[in-house]
């Protein structure tokens, strides 16, 4: 017997469900007007430093089917590598956006200003990346990811390094498809399933 | 959106136990949208420990009431009338301020409005069905809504969502994202519930599930239910470098 150590556990999640968007994102519910201006709308706004890319890709479930009731939202740092709140942070840059697959087609499409590197703890450097945390009718807890792009040096970055299966490191870069254009595919199940992180 | 919060300290990894199984198969969606692969677990980064801030400006007076906020305030909502309070804490025991809380619900005969919801069960001119708020310095946040209904939906031959809300909480990092949904006190349907089935240690579950909070209910006119939410924390040891601001 021993006295306990007081402690409080992180609240259990539950699935975001099809209706995710209601709460969300009320526009893409068929619900425009619930509020005065919705929250995640863009990662940036006018004057923002560095370029303007965009990402478009799925969800892809187990069986090849795109998620059409997806909610992914993103979190990164400006072109400087900066978070916001940090300071020299581009105050143009919010960081977090909010995005939904396309009802019919699945599709997603992130706008965005493209990340620099980031200075983490003790000289750990991380390639430039977004993070996504992607909610949905059955996923039971959310699932996290991130997006590195293959037009970087990710040869020394601290996330990718850890990935044993060097196969799988790819599943994490974004394809470059045109003029500052890119595609990323999100699997959850397969050979080629995402690496998503538990972090 | 302000500048962003920048605590001190690795998040406290998560732990698995709490949550629910990723697939199950009496859930049957779950089967084919969950990882087949283990996750790759890492200390967190700076990317985790960071996070938007949102402000007061950004939120309208009546964002918190679901009863009037449809309406903007002309009509009320029908249903049964209800206060939602709690607090938001993190695993230190901390109090979360300026944690965004968004809810999403049925109304009271159980329908969504929401493009994709086609159960038959008629919409309420006056509910939206969707309200957010900040906490306060103590972490206290309290909606006013409705008590939504039940719903049938497709999944095993006669499935039943038992009344519940959706929470989603954004605390002062991106790792700390959460969704959940609350359910209410002495529900029968909670226990035939697949989706509620996936959290496999019963003491969590009960966790999701709000008492009724009899004083905090106003004579006349609502009663009241209390949802307590606690986000990760942060590891904070006497040996962790905490100089470098990150
Ligand atoms: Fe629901």
């Amino acid at each position: 017997m021993s006295a306990k150590v007081s402690n409080f556990q992180e609240t259990p999640s539950q699935t975001a469900g099809p209706y995710v968007h209601i709460g969300l994102m009320p526009t893409h519910a068929g619900n425009a007007g619930s509020y005065d201006g919705e929250i995640g709308v863009s990662p940036f706004v006018d004057g923002v430093k560095g370029e303007i890319i965009e990402i478009r890709g799925a969800v892809i479930d187990g069986q090849g089917m795109t998620l059409r009731d997806a909610v992914i939202e993103s979190w990164q740092a400006d072109a400087d590598g900066r978070y916001p709140g940090e300071t020299g942070a581009d105050p143009c840059v919010t960081g977090h956006c909010r995005f939904a697959a396309d009802p019919a087609s699945g599709e997603f499409c992130l706008r965005t200003v493209k990340p620099g590197i980031v200075a983490d703890r003790a000289g750990v450097t991380q390639a430039p990346h977004i993070s996504l945390w992607i909610v949905a009718r059955g996923i039971n807890q959310g699932l996290s990811t991130r997006i590195y792009f293959e037009d970087e040096d990710n040869g020394s970055d601290f996330l990718l390094g850890r990935i044993e299966n060097k196969n799988r490191c790819g599943t994490l870069i974004a394809k470059k498809t045109g003029e500052a254009s890119y595609r990323f595919e999100i699997k959850l199940q397969g050979p080629d399933e995402t690496v998503f992180l538990d972090i | 959106m302000g500048k962003a919060m920048i605590d001190s300290g690795r998040l406290i990894p998560r732990n698995g136990a709490v949550h629910p199984v990723r697939r199950d198969m009496e859930y049957k969606t779950s089967v084919l949208r969950s990882p087949d692969f283990p996750l790759l677990s890492l200390e967190s980064t700076k990317t985790e420990e960071t996070g938007p801030v949102f402000g007061h400006t950004s939120l309208g007076p009546l964002d918190n009431d679901l009863i009037l906020n449809w309406s903007k305030g002309l009509a009320s909502a029908i249903g049964e009338r209800i206060l939602l309070h709690g607090r938001v804490i993190d695993e230190n025991g901390r109090s979360v301020p300026k944690a965004l809380i968004e809810i999403w619900q049925a109304n009271a005969g159980g329908r969504y409005r929401h493009v994709e919801d086609t159960y038959f069960a008629p919409l309420d001119d006056n509910f939206g069905g969707c309200g957010r708020t900040l906490t306060d310095a103590e972490g206290r946040y309290q909606f006013m809504t409705i008590k939504p209904g039940a719903y049938p939906w497709p999944n095993r031959g006669n499935d039943w969502r038992p009344a519940h809300i959706h929470f989603s909480i954004f605390g002062h990092s991106f790792g700390q994202r959460l969704i959940t949904q609350m359910y209410f006190e002495g529900d029968p349907l909670i226990d035939r519930c697949p989706i509620a089935a996936t959290i496999k240690d019963r003491s969590q579950l009960e966790r999701l599930v709000a008492p009724l909070d009899f004083l905090a209910a106003r004579p006349l006119d609502f009663l009241a239910y209390r949802f307590d939410i606690v986000l990760r924390g942060r590891r904070q040891t006497m040996f962790e470098n905490k100089t470098e601001g990150l």
